[in-house]
């Protein structure tokens, strides 16, 4: 099997220069997007299926519209760099091979919905992409793609570098703008949405960095072009990264509902004298799975129809030397270090599955440990206030549901001796 | 309108509404904790869950607004068991002492336990937070209560800008402290006690001087007491009364049942406060004082003037407050007149206030090594010691203040409301220039809850612009305007507490349906009071006769006049 590369198809010598990028077709959709009618910009985002690669899955048409409805003396792009799900690299290896195509995807969207300004919220573990970033929005802004009167426009479009703090939650939409604003990064309620009212309450779209690279893709080829790729609902290509125990891990770039068998034998398999034990979907807030049921297709609607989720496309493979429990114990310990604390379920919440999961590593868990880790999850996944506290337990659930005998053979007092 | 079904009964409700509103408006009850009637939405807690047909998941009725056509359901299985294990969660991280904390009998967590009919064993191990803070002579922070709503910070930060709380940690070890982890008494705090009045648990509580009043009241010490005016509004209310119940009389009958020797009104020391500072004003617009001369009797708001606006100071009037001038004068010329020494006259006061038990420690209040005030107990404490002593407070006979200070005029009463010194003043200062007699008593533009009230009084040649703020917030704004230079009042009042005094921290729990009550009651009872001018006091008469001479006298600036000091390095 093949890699289907559009967003990571042209790769320049020098991917920092603007210049280099427009000899080889950069910026030919922003040149189209100032001569079209917003409207028309965000009909062919919205026919092309286009859905947001942050993880929800919401779509990108539908989004920007929403932005474009919203009236106001200022609006705001917000690229959300903030590539903080453990197991994901996809954003940092689009910024160091096709900067470009971001800020492009970013300023089609301020035309599209109005907005002047554009901020990068980028994760503070990404240093060396604060300096290619740095030196790529200078290029831009040289050749005239950013500033006021783009290309001799009437638009005003420039984007800000803003790099977090370091924490988990900031890649959720609502405590990345409080972020920005300064202060805890911790999700507000919704309503009112970003699109509404987001950064300092002015009408904000936050995209993730893998869906604007995508845009000007779709604006130069058309939505129908975009539609041969991926599937019915969910079209175009997706940024897998894989990782764990696997021989070729990396980031590769694959039609949306290729299989995850697939994946695995394109990455080479699980090191000699192993066996597939599980796979981890979409990071630590993913679902587990076991290694029988691998073939499946990666869409986010057949993953959904299955209890399983596609999240930011990190795939961890899982041999048969782990513990699940100790990977249990450490996705629990991520998450008790990552809540922000704003909410009752997931401030209080996550210390308590942790809690539980190490008394089956303790061999001191009782089967009725794993009814209180079931009860307790589904409160969380229906009442927290953001993504995080929804999702943290999803891995115990699907590892319960998936997996039970992980949880009943501790029970019983068994060691794993891997 | 929009039309909303809560458990199979359809209501239509404005459109905005929370699900929660359209809920109690058909009476039904959803549990809440983070909700606050009198602030901002937070939807932090969760434990107002409810589920909404075609949600994917619960959501927060007291956040959540309604749409037309919404169903909800309110004690589903689902919700139940939301509520349940959120319910759990808190408790497992909450010190279980409810025998013996201060809020057992009107704790909102405790409550929605009860109303739950939460009695299942906790699942989980109990964690308990340290760190209980007592260095504050008002206010106790005791992290191991706290349940994470935040409404402490709320009040503290966008009510009052004091900003002395702040929220530090992440996940589990989450706590809403003080900057750096200080002492509360090192911090901005300016002892207002609004947290307290926000907090729904056993968090923020009154620090309790119950105990040294009673060791007081058993020894051999004379002890005198003072009763501010906001009291005979709120101690009814603190003893299971409604808001707004005046109990001037009872209170008088259950003080000296509880073996309180003498019984005075403050009442008559604001109308001394009225005779000094109308006096002091009325110098500063004569010989051209810094102006507007702003009011001292709220010790919440001297220390947030010390501490944001120490270049400001010479706009406070010289005047002590009311409580403050009581201390001195029980302390001097009352035991004098008794023929007894300082320390064998024990100087209590009854507050509606927190921040009065940290004026009584004012290093100036107080001479030849002793304090004016030896003690101050807030309403909530005095119902407490009524309530211990067995007293059946409804059913009381009425008591007259104890001579000679128990007189206070109406004038007096109103200090007890934001406006109300201000409206005090007018009447003497009007009365005092003009010679004439003031027809209408009632200066209705500086009443009411409106944050800044600004009035225009003619006064003989002068028209007296005044304005008046309530609430630490709306002082902000009026004291950057007046250091801005963007107004020119001559005479302004703030008080700490939004509401006035009636609504400050030492009282039962507050919102501003029972402030409405309140307010009512101190004007009612201000009509009521046989004499309405500070001036008109005999009783304040006869004192500058018999002994302070006139005001703002020499002796009058000795005992009834003091100085500020610039905090501003608080916040360094």
């Amino acid at each position: 099997m093949q890699e289907t590369r559009i967003i990571l198809n042209k790769v320049n010598n020098n991917p920092i220069c603007a210049k280099e990028y427009v000899e080889n077709g950069g910026y030919e959709a922003v040149k189209k997007a100032v001569q079209m009618n917003p409207k028309d910009i965000i009909d062919i985002i919205t026919d092309s299926g286009l859905r947001g690669r942050g993880g929800a899955g919401f779509p990108v048409g539908l989004k920007i519209s929403f932005v474009y409805k919203t009236n106001s003396d200022q609006k705001y792009i917000i690229c959300n760099a903030d590539e903080g799900e453990p197991g994901t690299n996809k954003d940092r290896v689009i910024f160091e091979t096709v900067p470009h195509s971001v800020i492009e995807g970013m300023i089609i969207c301020g035309i599209a919905s109005g907005a002047t300004k554009g901020y990068i919220y980028l994760r503070w573990e990404y240093p060396q992409i604060y300096d290619i970033l740095t030196k790529v929005l200078d290029s831009a802004r040289e050749s005239g793609f950013l500033g006021e009167k783009i290309l001799g426009s009437e638009y005003d479009f420039d984007i800000e570098i803003y790099v977090g703090a370091g924490a988990y939650v900031c890649g959720e939409e609502t405590a990345l703008i409080e972020s920005i604003e300064g202060k805890r990064g911790e999700a507000r309620f919704k309503p009112p949405f970003p699109g509404v009212e987001g950064l300092w309450g002015k009408p904000t779209l936050v995209n993730n960095v893998e869906t604007l690279a995508n845009i000007p893709l779709i604006i130069n080829n058309g939505s129908s072009w975009f539609h041969q790729f991926g599937t019915e609902k969910c079209s175009g290509t997706k940024l897998f990264t894989l990782c764990g125990n696997i021989n070729k891990p990396g980031v590769y770039e694959f039609p949306i509902g290729v299989k995850l068998q697939d994946l695995y034998a394109f990455g080479g398999g699980v090191p000699k004298g192993r066996k597939l034990q599980a796979v981890q979907l979409g990071g630590v807030s993913g679902s587990i799975i076991s290694a029988d049921q691998i073939n499946v297709e990666m869409d986010p609607d057949t993953l959904a129809s299955k209890g399983m989720t596609f999240g930011s496309g990190s795939v961890l493979f899982i041999d048969d030397s782990q513990d699940m429990i100790d990977l249990l114990e450490n996705i629990m310990e991520f998450f008790l270090h990552e809540s922000c604390g704003k909410c009752t379920p997931c401030r209080e919440g996550n210390l308590r599955l942790l809690e539980i999961i190490r008394k089956f590593k303790n061999n001191t868990a009782r089967l009725e440990d794993i009814d209180t880790l079931m009860d307790l999850s589904s409160t969380m996944m229906c009442t927290s206030l953001c993504g995080l506290g929804q999702s943290s337990p999803t891995a115990i659930v699907t590892c319960i549901r998936n997996m039970k005998e992980v949880f009943t053979n501790r029970i019983k007092g068994e060691q794993y001796c891997g | 309108m929009v039309k909303v079904t809560i458990d199979g009964q359809t209501i239509k409700v404005k459109e905005g509404s929370t699900i929660l509103d359209a809920a109690k408006k058909l009476n039904i009850w959803i549990p809440t904790l983070c909700h606050h009637p009198d602030q901002a939405v937070k939807a932090n807690c969760r434990i107002c869950v409810v589920e909404v047909d075609g949600q994917r998941v619960l959501q927060p009725s007291c956040a959540f607004p309604v749409s037309d056509g919404m169903v909800v359901h309110t004690h589903s299985q689902k919700v139940r068991s939301a509520r349940s294990n959120i319910l759990e969660l808190i408790l497992s991280h909450h010190n279980q002492d409810c025998l013996h904390c201060p809020r057992n009998e009107n704790c909102e967590l405790r409550i929605v336990a009860e109303k739950l009919g939460f009695n299942k064993e906790l699942r989980y191990p109990l964690h308990i937070k340290e760190g209980k803070d007592t260095s504050s002579p008002s206010i106790v922070r005791d992290p191991s209560k706290c349940i994470n709503c935040g409404r402490c910070k709320y009040v503290c930060d966008e009510i009052q800008t004091v900003y002395a709380i702040t929220k530090e940690n992440r996940s589990f070890e989450t706590i809403y402290t003080t900057s750096f982890g200080e002492d509360l008494a090192s911090s901005p705090c300016v002892n207002c006690g609004q947290c307290v009045q926000a907090c729904p648990v056993g968090a923020l509580t009154i620090h309790d001087d119950t105990e040294k009043v009673w060791q007081a009241i058993d020894s051999d010490k004379l002890v005198i007491a003072q009763v501010a005016p906001a009291v005979r509004i709120t101690l009814a209310e603190a003893l299971g009364e409604e808001p707004g119940s005046i109990s001037t009389g009872r209170l008088v009958t259950a003080m000296k049942q509880l073996g309180i020797d003498v019984v005075f009104d403050t009442d008559f020391t604001a109308d001394l406060t009225i005779m000094e500072e109308g006096t002091e004003l009325l110098g500063r617009l004569k010989n051209g004082g810094v102006l507007p001369m702003v009011t001292s009797c709220s010790p919440g708001w001297i220390k947030f003037c010390e501490t944001y606006y120490p270049d400001c100071l010479d706009n406070l009037s010289t005047c002590k407050s009311p409580q403050a001038m009581f201390g001195a004068l029980i302390k001097t010329y009352y035991a004098e007149k008794l023929d007894k020494k300082p320390h064998d006259v024990y100087s209590l006061s009854i507050m509606p206030c927190t921040a009065k038990k940290y004026e009584a420690n004012r290093p100036e209040l107080g001479r030849d090594g002793y304090q004016d005030i030896d003690a101050v107990l807030t309403v909530q404490e005095l119902a407490k010691m009524i309530k211990s002593a067995g007293i059946n407070y409804k059913t009381l006979p009425d008591t007259p203040f104890d001579k000679p200070f128990g007189l206070g005029t109406g004038a007096g009463e109103i200090f007890g409301a934001t406006g109300g010194v201000m409206e005090a003043a007018l009447r003497t200062v009007y009365e005092v220039v003009t010679g004439e007699e003031l027809k209408d008593l009632d200066f209705k533009e500086v009443r009411g809850f409106e944050g800044i009230k600004e009035s225009t009084v003619p006064v003989g040649d002068l028209n007296v612009k005044v304005a008046i703020a309530h609430g630490l917030g709306n002082a902000r704004k009026l004291m950057d305007a007046i250091r801005a230079k963007e107004v020119d009042y001559h005479f302004v009042e703030i008080m700490a507490c939004p509401g006035g005094c009636i609504g400050g921290g030492g009282n039962p729990i507050k919102n501003w349906e029972k402030m409405a009550n309140r307010l009512k009651s101190v004007y009612e009872e201000d009509k009521n009071l046989p004499q309405r001018k500070s001036h008109d006091n005999e009783a304040v008469k006869e004192l500058y006769t018999q002994f302070l001479g006139h005001p703002n006298g020499h002796k009058s600036h000795e005992l009834l006049h003091t100085n500020y000091t610039n905090r501003s390095n608080i916040l360094n």
